[in-house]
């Protein structure tokens, strides 16, 4: 093994959307010397790695950011915090130009304006949109990026933050980083429940499977205060392939029915989480399968999917040439996915203030590991780094870190020396986490229970999750990139137990599936229009219920 | 789904290997590329667009109801052609070009 160690100012980990243009901000607007740790390579890392389909959070014409932040409101019931929606949906519009500066191809009418979907999105090609992205970063003069370093661990003293551990994947290093400010920008967690197909095919998942919730587990670690974990994030997609279903929806006007033919849509709602509830009872109901009707659809729609579907999710174009009938030809066959912690989409992650700083001093969060700002989308992300970016820079105009103590550093050592060293285990890392899904999935409102728990369900959740994280201590690792997936698994657990917390804390069933509780079926509003907060605290989840943040006003850390 | 390399078309470039997401392709003792990793890929074809030789080939696993075509792209300028070659041998392809957004 090989040692280190860097000096920084602004550390940004995680090179994808958000941390990307976090990068891509400081450098705009500030000499800072800024490193980019990324556990793959920043040019296709991250959800935008395939491509995206249209920009769905844009501020057309005749609206305003506050309507964005009214629509999100509605999608979430309540449970978002309204000054960052506001914060960030003011600033949706000027990264998209960016972006279009950087060469993304945005549909333009003949005078010059951005053609529109709907009232929230635009049309794109964005099947490039990452090597975009990762061009204009590795352009910039003081940010150099570290690909293939996985960071394992913050360096906190006294709730500063003033570094992080890492690990080189492919080149056996232990990475020592000191930063005056960090950015964490590693996305959500995908892979905590057991997926749709968990054979061969066990990563064709909506999020990206490299999204361990890494963010999520060193914040917790290091006892940031987190929130809305309870709030669930479960994609309604095309069967197997779990292509997304808004194209079809919005694109090509493609209604859910059911077997019967019956339109069910309406009778469930359109919201994000009702359109899974609806899918889920129909199924209950026997009349399953359920669909988006796309037969009868022209030629012409047929030719423009089949080539929207590559530019962001081409096995489902795969599947439809494979079958040797196009969409006209056959209805898509529609599921949901299994749960995410995703605060892109739901409002999952840190507890952070309209600058995105977290409640650890120095530490600032953007893009799916920020809470309380839901339906970010890209450009939601892009506005997110670029205000934590602003804050970083602002930061270390007065802020310089401490060295990091000599005994954190050898417990970090010794810990990758416990795993690379002899081999004693008797489980794979792979088996772990099988474990851990199939908990997730039997106790927790998984697939298996159509998303449903009771608050037994989740004591045994609780009880097993925290058995599997003993085992990892003895789990062996070949090389480094098997080190990182023992890390990616720890990281999985750690935000299980959080995941489980929440959901036992909330008692009120206020969004359908993604928190279906049946010990409290109904919605409560008179007890529950509040934030659940949770904290480590001496090795236990401590719960803090909070107040909802009035629309008008701003939340300010007290500390 | 997946990928699978041909390595007697592989000129060990590299390319494949440095943009995945997942960092799941390796090299062999020959310098070739080979995917160590198989049910670890998320199916984001950035191998696939990289391979200036067409090595890479994604398909579905039968678990999600592949049939067993072969999917590879080829970049000519603004044109991104991707070729999915059937198991019966039937060839499709289809051209998108970059410089145009998608219509929905």
């Amino acid at each position: 093994m090989k040692i280190e160690k860097i000096k920084t100012q602004i550390l940004i980990i995680g090179g994808g959307t958000a941390g990307c243009y976090a990068a891509l901000t400081i450098a705009e607007n500030s000499d800072a010397k800024t490193l980019i740790c990324e556990k793959a390579h920043i040019k296709r890392s991250g959800c935008l790695a395939a491509g995206v389909n249209a920009l769905n959070a844009y501020i057309v014409e005749g609206r305003t950011p506050q309507d964005y932040v009214e629509y999100v409101k509605k999608d979430a019931d309540g449970i978002v915090r309204e000054d960052l929606l506001l914060t960030m949906s003011e600033r949706l519009n000027k990264v998209t130009e960016r972006l279009e500066q950087l060469g993304l191809v945005i549909l333009k009418d003949e005078k010059g304006k951005y053609v529109t979907r709907g009232n929230r999105n635009l049309k794109i090609n964005g099947e490039n949109i990452k090597p975009i992205l990762a061009q204009a970063v590795e352009n910039l003069p003081n940010v150099s990026i570290l690909n293939r370093v996985n960071i394992i661990d913050y360096a906190v003293e006294n709730n500063r933050i003033n570094g992080a551990f890492g690990i080189g994947i492919e080149n056996n290093t232990f990475y020592i980083i000191e930063a005056d400010a960090v950015i964490i920008a590693t996305g959500g967690a995908a892979g905590l429940y057991k997926p749709n197909n968990p054979g061969f095919s066990r990563h064709k998942m909506w999020y990206p499977p490299f999204n361990t919730g890494a963010g999520y587990a060193m914040g917790i670690r290091a006892g940031a205060e987190m929130t809305t974990f309870e709030m669930r994030f479960i994609a309604l997609r095309c069967k197997d392939t779990i292509a997304p279903t808004g194209t079809l929806a919005q694109g090509v006007g493609a209604k859910q029915i059911n077997s019967l033919g019956d339109v069910y849509e309406t009778k469930y709602g359109i919201t994000t989480s009702e359109r899974v509830y609806g899918t889920v009872n129909e199924n209950l109901e026997g009349r399953g399968p359920c669909y988006l009707k796309t037969e009868g659809i022209t030629h012409e729609q047929d030719e423009s999917l089949i080539k929207a579907y590559l530019n962001m999710a081409p096995s489902q174009t795969l599947k439809w040439i494979e079958s040797g009938k196009n969409p006209s030809q056959q209805n898509v066959e529609i599921e949901g996915t299994e749960p995410y912690i995703v605060g892109g989409h739901t409002a999952s992650g840190y507890w952070v203030d309209t600058n995105r700083a977290t409640t650890i001093k120095g530490l600032f969060a953007a893009g799916d590991v920020a809470g309380g700002c839901p339906q970010k989308y890209v450009t939601g992300a892009l506005a997110e780094g670029e205000i934590a970016a602003l804050s970083a820079v602002d930061f270390i105009k007065n802020h310089k870190a401490q060295s990091i103590d000599k005994e954190k550093i050898d417990k970090q050592k010794s810990e990758i020396k416990k795993f690379i060293g002899e081999n004693n285990s008797n489980f794979t890392i792979e088996q772990l986490e099988e474990a851990m899904q199939t908990v997730m999935d039997s106790y927790a409102g998984g697939i298996k229970t159509n998303y449903r728990f009771n608050e037994k369900q989740l004591d045994i959740a609780d009880y097993k999750i925290k058995q599997i994280y003993q085992l990892t201590d003895r789990l062996h690792a070949d090389d480094f990139q098997e080190l990182m997936y023992i890390y990616e698994l720890r990281e999985r657990l750690t935000v299980c137990q959080s995941v489980i917390a929440h959901l036992k804390a909330r008692h009120e069933t206020r969004w359908h599936s993604f928190a279906e509780n049946l010990d409290y079926p109904e919605k409560d509003n008179k007890n529950w229009k509040k934030y659940v907060n949770s904290r480590l605290e001496n090795g236990e989840i401590k719960i803090i219920l909070r107040e909802l943040v009035k629309g008008g006003t701003q939340f300010e850390h007290n500390n | 789904m997946s990928i699978t390399i041909d390595k007697s078309k592989c000129i060990g470039c590299g390319k494949c290997r440095t943009v995945c997401p997942g960092s799941l392709i390796k090299k062999d003792e020959n310098g070739k590329a080979f995917i160590k990793y198989p049910k670890d890929c998320w199916g984001c074809t950035s191998c696939v667009k990289e391979c200036p030789v067409h090595a890479v080939r994604f398909y579905l696993g039968a678990d999600i109801g592949g049939m067993g075509s072969l999917v590879h792209t080829e970049s000519m300028g603004d044109i991104l052609r991707w070729v999915i070659e059937k198991s019966d041998g039937e060839i499709s392809k289809i051209d998108i070009n970059r410089k145009e957004s998608n219509k929905y």
